[in-house]
């Protein structure tokens, strides 16, 4: 068609409707919704002419409702292909009117389902870094128009693209010629097997009892009828007392020496099935991941789509120096799979590859910060208080005789929400120094967790957006909670003293508003 | 009726309020405070939502199962409350400030949300009226960015011809960045 000639002309800078046939696929999948009503409605009036009439006259009356509803949005629903972005206008009463520069649109997509299909329209979506719900849809369009308008995007891309590669034309040249790839991680059985060891694992019980109880139905023995077991044990323990204690002490080892191996045995074959001939390779296009025993999986992470990384343990593989890597990539690949570069690896296999992906590994020779002792002793107030006042609650009511007549120990009842409130004050004073955040120049670094601690660090740059909340107990005591706005993950900081917060929102906005979105990929 | 107007495109409208932009980075200057009328939406708001629970009242008034006036009262004030006194420490407690490559958005009485976004990161814009919100002029403006904390920032309350101004002025940001 001309219409794609035509792409550059001032007329497309006018506001345009969508295709007026798109009212007919509104008009028909209306009609499709109402077919159910329809038919209910017979039914239940077949003998009644008069009900009938009212049906069939309620229906048209929705019918024609919705029809004029969807012409009315369509009148005020307009798109705008200006010089620097493409805008929606839309509402019958509320007004939206979205803009998306060029330089945002990733992709152009077109869809056709059954019906708009035989309209030869489409619906095109634009996607951008935001992803997902929040994208531009346009419905419907003539394919010609789609097309033309597909045509477009990529054209404003690519002048942009021919202006940006002049740009970086140095710096992409030496990156084609590295197209070898070098292995940084893999893992052996024998790293396996002591993988798998740690993944100690008792889920299997959990399935075993979810089969049985499906069993149940099947077999007719009630498995969870407790008379069945008391019966069977009873009948059994004559022959089991007949042993003698040491006999029994035995059982009950071996019972934990089973329950151990099983254990040990289910995160042997899940490591191994999951993580088999495991092999991450740094590529020229980024990260190469490939693993699984039957089911094979290859994943390319581009190098520039790291946002952050995550690098954790578990509380006894801590003790033994083993630490895991994930990267944070962005929001659109999250779905897809974990990003684990280095499931199970020393500290020192961990480095390279983090140098690898262009970014500081977290060293002790940062300005390492706490969160401030004010929030330390609130949290802990908060924490340890609400068991002290369960404790308090339960003792006042069991004193007066409320509750607890005819139990034994009632008396040692209020013991144990006092006991977690002494464990939980405690945890909370002792974890505080474990809890720390630095900053470095071209990163954020963030570590929490006593027992197995777990470190997060996010380049500063490829941040989007920095927000400071205060609830109303640190409005008073004068500290807040930094969430730092990261594509694909989390990141906040809680309990920073407010001066403090703020110095850090302002570091990281300059690095931010230093280099554009499109810069960043 | 002004059906054709609306839909077209805002072309540079004669904007009676400037862009309040402030030269510098924009993180602890003076907030800009919002359109008057956002008042008056928060309030007419409020209003829409205690009508049900004041009909409430009024019906269980009616069935004379406690003391007279024992549900009235505690109703009727906290909806006082909720239109008198709420709308204006809301409106007083958001603002926003523009410089020259970001956005700050601040909120929030009990937890306060003090929120920046730089113009850099911004994936797309919007700019939305509700019924409410176009019986008195003014619209939301909302900035969509790609992180999964503050995916999209809300900032309502604002003339609607500042909205679009504000809207123009951050997507020719983006542009200028970009090249």
């Amino acid at each position: 068609m001309s219409g794609e000639v035509a792409t550059h002309s001032a007329e497309d800078t006018q506001p345009q409707r969508t295709a007026p046939i798109g009212l007919l696929i509104t008009a028909i999948t209306s009609l499709r919704q109402g077919v159910i009503p329809i038919a209910i409605g017979a039914y239940t009036f077949r003998d009644n002419l008069v009900g009938m009439g009212g049906v069939i006259a309620l229906l048209l009356v929705v019918f024609g409702v919705s029809v004029g509803i969807a012409y009315l949005s369509w009148l005020r629903r307009t798109y705008t292909t200006g010089t620097e972005d493409i805008r929606v206008e839309s509402g019958i009463i509320s007004r939206a009117a979205r803009s998306v520069p060029y330089e945002r649109i990733q992709d152009v997509s077109l869809e056709q389902k059954l019906l708009p299909r035989l309209f030869g329209l489409v619906e095109v979506k634009f996607e951008t870094g935001a992803g997902g719900a929040d994208d531009l849809k346009l419905a419907y369009l003539t394919e010609d128009q789609g097309e033309a308008l597909r045509r477009l995007i990529r054209a404003r891309r690519e002048e942009e693209a021919a202006s940006a590669a002049q740009v970086a034309g140095e710096a992409a040249v030496p990156e084609v010629e590295d197209e070898e790839a070098d292995t940084i991680f893999a893992m052996d059985t024998q790293r396996l097997t002591t993988f798998g060891l740690f993944e100690f694992s008792l889920a299997v019980f959990a399935v075993l009892g979810g089969l049985m109880q499906y069993a149940d139905t099947f077999i007719g023995i009630e498995l969870w009828d407790v008379d069945l077991w008391q019966g069977w044990i009873e009948s059994q323990s004559g022959l089991l007392s007949s042993f003698g204690f040491v006999a029994q002490i035995a059982g009950v080892v071996a019972g934990v020496v089973a329950l151990i191996m099983i254990g040990s045995v289910t995160g042997l074959v899940r490591t191994f099935l999951r993580d088999w001939g495991f092999v991450l390779e740094k590529t020229a296009r980024g990260f190469r991941r490939r693993r699984g025993l039957f089911t094979k999986t290859d994943v390319v992470m581009p190098t520039h789509r790291v946002q952050a990384l995550v690098l954790g343990t578990g509380w006894l593989r801590y003790r033994f120096g083993w630490h895991g890597l994930k990267f944070v990539s962005l929001a659109q690949d999250a779905g897809s799979s974990s990003h684990v570069v280095a499931p199970f690896a020393q500290l020192e296999e961990i480095e390279p590859i983090i140098r690898a992906a262009k970014f500081e590994p977290p060293s002790d020779d940062l300005d390492w910060r706490h969160a401030s002792r004010k929030y330390r002793f609130d949290s802990t107030a908060i924490e340890g208080g609400i068991f002290a006042f369960v404790a308090v609650v339960l003792a006042t009511l069991i004193g007066t005789g409320i509750i607890g007549e005819g139990f034994a120990y009632a008396a040692f009842l209020p013991l144990i929400p006092l006991s977690l409130s002494i464990f939980f004050t405690g945890a909370n004073l002792y974890a505080w120094q474990f809890h720390r955040h630095a900053l470095s120049g071209s990163q954020i670094f963030g570590r929490k967790g006593l027992i197995s601690p777990a470190t997060r660090v996010a380049s500063r740059v490829k941040l989007h957006s920095v927000e400071i909340v205060q609830g109303p107990i640190a409005q008073r005591r004068g500290y807040a909670t930094l969430h730092l706005g990261l594509a694909g993950g989390a990141f906040s900081i809680p309990g920073l003293p407010i001066k403090r917060a703020r110095e850090l929102k302002s570091a990281i906005l300059h690095s931010i508003a230093s280099r554009d979105f499109s810069q960043l990929s | 009726m002004d059906e054709n107007t609306d839909a077209a495109p805002p072309v540079v409208a004669p904007a009676p309020e400037q862009t309040p932009v402030v030269e510098g980075l924009g993180d602890d200057q003076a907030l800009t405070e919002l359109h008057p009328n956002y008042k008056s939406a928060l309030r007419l708001q409020a209003i829409l939502t205690s009508i049900p629970f004041i009909v409430g009242a009024f019906v269980l008034e009616g069935q004379a199962i406690l003391p007279t006036a024992s549900i009235m009262i505690p109703v009727v004030l906290i909806a006082l409350a909720f239109i008198i006194r709420l709308p204006s420490r809301r409106f007083h407690a958001r603002g926003y400030a523009m410089s020259t490559d970001r956005l700050r958005v601040a909120r929030g009485i009990l937890f306060r949300h003090d929120t920046v976004v730089p113009f850099g990161r911004v994936q797309h814009i919007d700019v939305n009226q509700g019924p409410i919100d176009r019986f008195f002029g003014i619209a939301t403006l909302t900035l969509h960015t790609a992180g999964s904390h503050n995916a999209s920032v809300h900032l309502p309350g604002l003339g609607e011809p500042l909205a679009r101004d504000m809207r123009e002025e951050i997507r020719s940001h983006i542009k200028r960045e970009a090249l």
